[in-house]
């Protein structure tokens, strides 16, 4: 109960668009949320390995590169070979339906696209995190 | 009716409930009247168009003379790709290109680096090495087009790579048109694609410089852009005053390295953003112009009269593009493309319907053309010069935004200007302020923006999406394996080693970079040499 939710937010790959990381970052922060974010250019290995360390309970990725369907897997992989399954992966970016579907599959627990309020994301995060 | 009586009986009418302000939060008043723009001097806020201060716009006769170019900004997967897509641009009546790079040529790494997996080709065209510039601009006479690209950290070498392609069409450097990006000041602001940290990026700028005014005079060699600063979340106001003060901070840099401004400022072009509010953006760009030739003439002393036109190009603004109900979005660029064109634009890119799910098919690239060829040739809008000149509500607010934008240059000259403010973070908290601001306006409705939080729809969109196959990664790099066989070895490492002794001597690195070119050397080989030398840039984070 008194444990505070921790999200580590990252900014995998070469992609730079960081406005909206950064306003769902600051939104979460605001909301009581431990926000843990990388800052740019991160690599996978090293997401996952910061993700382990700060022992956070969900990865929040940025993606508007079209570089989704190569990190998200990796990612999982990534989870899966440090067994950390239990931290759940959720993202956003520039993403069309048809990958959302394949990545849900793929165990990416949910994905927002451009236009989603900050107050979605929040009521989201607390809910599956109470979940678990 | 006196004005003082019509003001009280505004006030007792009924008014929406809705704080009247543009979207940037400047207030906006019920009515402008004459005395909203007092002490009005004509000839000196205005004059006419081709004349100092240039409000009314840069050249004489404006779109009477020549429309301004249609620019789609465009590439994905292999330069094959590319070229298909700029055939079918100018087979529909394009008149300029512009290039869009994927991730790994814009950070200046192969597609073969371990950085650029699932990235290659995906949000722009692959470039490793001039084999693929080549391909790119197979069938397209370089004398005949100009061409925009949209490249910083690695400008310097891709512009070698185009004068190479030049070359082999016969055409010299002489005659090139076009533009390079190369605005690295708003990349550590805003846009966030860097390398080498500001200091050796600002000596490559002024390399390129004194290289193209002595043998590329045509060329555009930096296009100060204010665009991605507005897209990170920036006001109307911000765009506008951190734009010039990267501006006038490269003139100091060129003068500092020694060059004459009337030599290269005359070269120097602009972009910006075309945004949601339509009287805003059209005074935005009027006061851009004359801040922009005052401050040329008065603090820089500058002679030449080119060096105070700000040419500039305009995209419509991507961030305002929804997800849902995306044929909206077709109708929002048009608005936008049209305040761009009242506001004088040189050249135009208007965004397509479906970019917030991926690149635009060719259907959908295809009507946001026709936006600008309908504007050009059926509202009439071209037909005469800066037709909102002397509207009491535009002037009012171009004079507001020059206000603030000399206030926000003493704020940013206190901090000891432009370099020392992005190392202190003083941008980068602007924008991010700004942007977070913006959200919450959304989430409490003090602002509007359709199908997000009024008019909503349940349903998602259907539309036809443009994919691009996850085989271009390996055959790019199977292509690249393929040009690296063919070439000299020793030929590309001495161009190299050159290279990276002119980066150490200080020489102009632009000779040694079209060496290197020539032989075929790789995107991330001659970037990797130059970070040997320059060293790469950490950011600090904020947000």
């Amino acid at each position: 109960m008194d444990k505070k939710i921790r999200i580590l937010i990252g900014k995998p790959g070469l992609d730079g668009h960081d406005r909206g990381v950064k306003v769902v970052a600051a939104a979460l922060r605001d909301s009581g949320i431990e926000v843990i974010y990388t800052g740019l250019h991160q690599t996978c290995e090293s997401i996952v390995e910061a993700a382990i360390q700060e022992d956070v309970d969900i990865i929040g990725l940025s993606i508007l590169s079209g570089a989704h369907m190569t990190i998200f897997p990796k990612i999982i992989n990534l989870l899966k070979q440090r067994e950390a399954e239990d931290i759940i992966v959720i993202g956003g970016g520039i993403i069309p339906e048809e990958d959302i579907k394949k990545l849900n599959e793929m165990g990416v627990k949910k994905l927002f696209t451009p236009g989603t309020s900050t107050k979605e994301i929040i009521k989201y995060v607390k809910s599956i995190v109470q979940k678990t | 009716m006196n004005k003082e009586v019509w003001k009280e009986k505004q006030k007792t009418c009924k008014e929406r409930d809705f704080r009247f302000t543009t979207v940037s939060d400047l207030p906006v008043k019920p009515l402008y009247l004459p005395d909203d723009i007092r002490d009005f001097d004509y000839d000196k806020k205005l004059s006419y168009p081709g004349e100092f201060p240039f409000t009314r716009g840069v050249y004489t006769n404006m779109y009477r003379g020549r429309l301004w170019t249609m620019r789609q900004f465009s590439g994905f997967g292999t330069a094959k790709d590319t070229n298909e897509r700029y055939k079918y641009l100018l087979k529909y009546g394009q008149t300029g290109l512009s290039v869009a790079f994927d991730f790994p040529t814009l950070y200046g790494r192969d597609s073969d680096d371990p950085f650029s997996q699932g990235e290659v080709g995906k949000c722009g065209v692959a470039i490793d090495t001039l084999r693929d510039m080549e391909i790119l601009f197979d069938g397209i006479p370089l004398d005949k087009i100009s061409t925009s690209m949209t490249i910083n950290p690695p400008a310097a070498i891709l512009l070698a790579m185009y004068i190479v392609v030049g070359e082999k069409q016969g055409v010299p450097a002489e005659v090139l048109t076009g533009t390079i990006q190369n605005d690295m000041l708003k990349e550590y602001q805003a846009q966030k694609t860097w390398i080498y940290p500001p200091e050796p990026s600002l000596r490559i700028i002024t390399d390129i410089l004194e290289y193209c005014s002595e043998h590329v005079p045509k060329w555009n060699t930096i296009s100060i852009s204010g665009y991605h600063i507005r897209e990170a979340g920036s006001t109307a106001l911000q765009e506008l005053a951190f734009t010039l003060a990267n501006g006038l901070t490269y003139v100091e840099y060129g003068i500092k390295a020694g060059l004459s401004v009337d030599k290269f400022a005359p070269r120097l072009s602009f972009f910006f953003n075309s945004h949601l509010d339509f009287f805003e953006e059209i005074a935005k760009y009027r006061a851009a112009r004359r801040i922009w030739a005052k401050v040329m003439h008065d603090k820089y002393r500058s002679q030449n009269p080119r060096s105070y036109l700000m040419r500039f190009h305009t995209q419509t603004a991507g961030c305002t593009l929804t997800a849902q109900q995306p044929e909206n979005n077709i109708i929002r660029t048009a608005f936008q493309a049209l305040a761009a064109v009242l506001g004088g634009t040189q050249s135009l890119h208007t965004n397509s319907m479906d970019e917030t799910y991926a690149l635009p098919t060719e259907r959908a690239v295809k009507i946001a053309l026709r936006t600008q060829q309908l504007i050009a040739h059926e509202t009439g809008a071209a037909n005469t010069i800066d037709p909102l000149g002397g509207s009491y509500y535009v002037e009012a607010l171009t004079d507001e935004l020059e206000k603030r934008t000399y206030e926000y240059f003493d704020k940013i000259d206190t901090l000891g200007g432009v370099v020392p403010a992005i190392e202190k973070g003083f941008f980068q908290r602007e924008i991010s302020r700004s942007a977070y601001e913006y959200q919450r306006a959304l989430e409490h409705k003090e602002k509007y923006h359709v199908g997000i939080n009024i008019f909503e729809e349940e349903e998602g969109a259907d539309i036809e999406i443009l994919k691009i196959p996850e085989e271009i990664e390996k055959n790019q790099i199977e292509e690249l394996k393929e040009v690296k066989k063919q070439r000299n070895s020793a030929k590309v490492k001495r161009a190299l080693k050159q290279l990276h002794d002119a980066a150490r001597n200080g020489n102009n690195l632009m000779p040694r970079i079209l060496d290197c070119v020539r032989e075929y050397a790789t995107l991330g080989e001659m970037c990797s040499t130059l970070k040997e030398e320059f060293g790469i840039y950490h950011e600090p984070i904020i947000f």
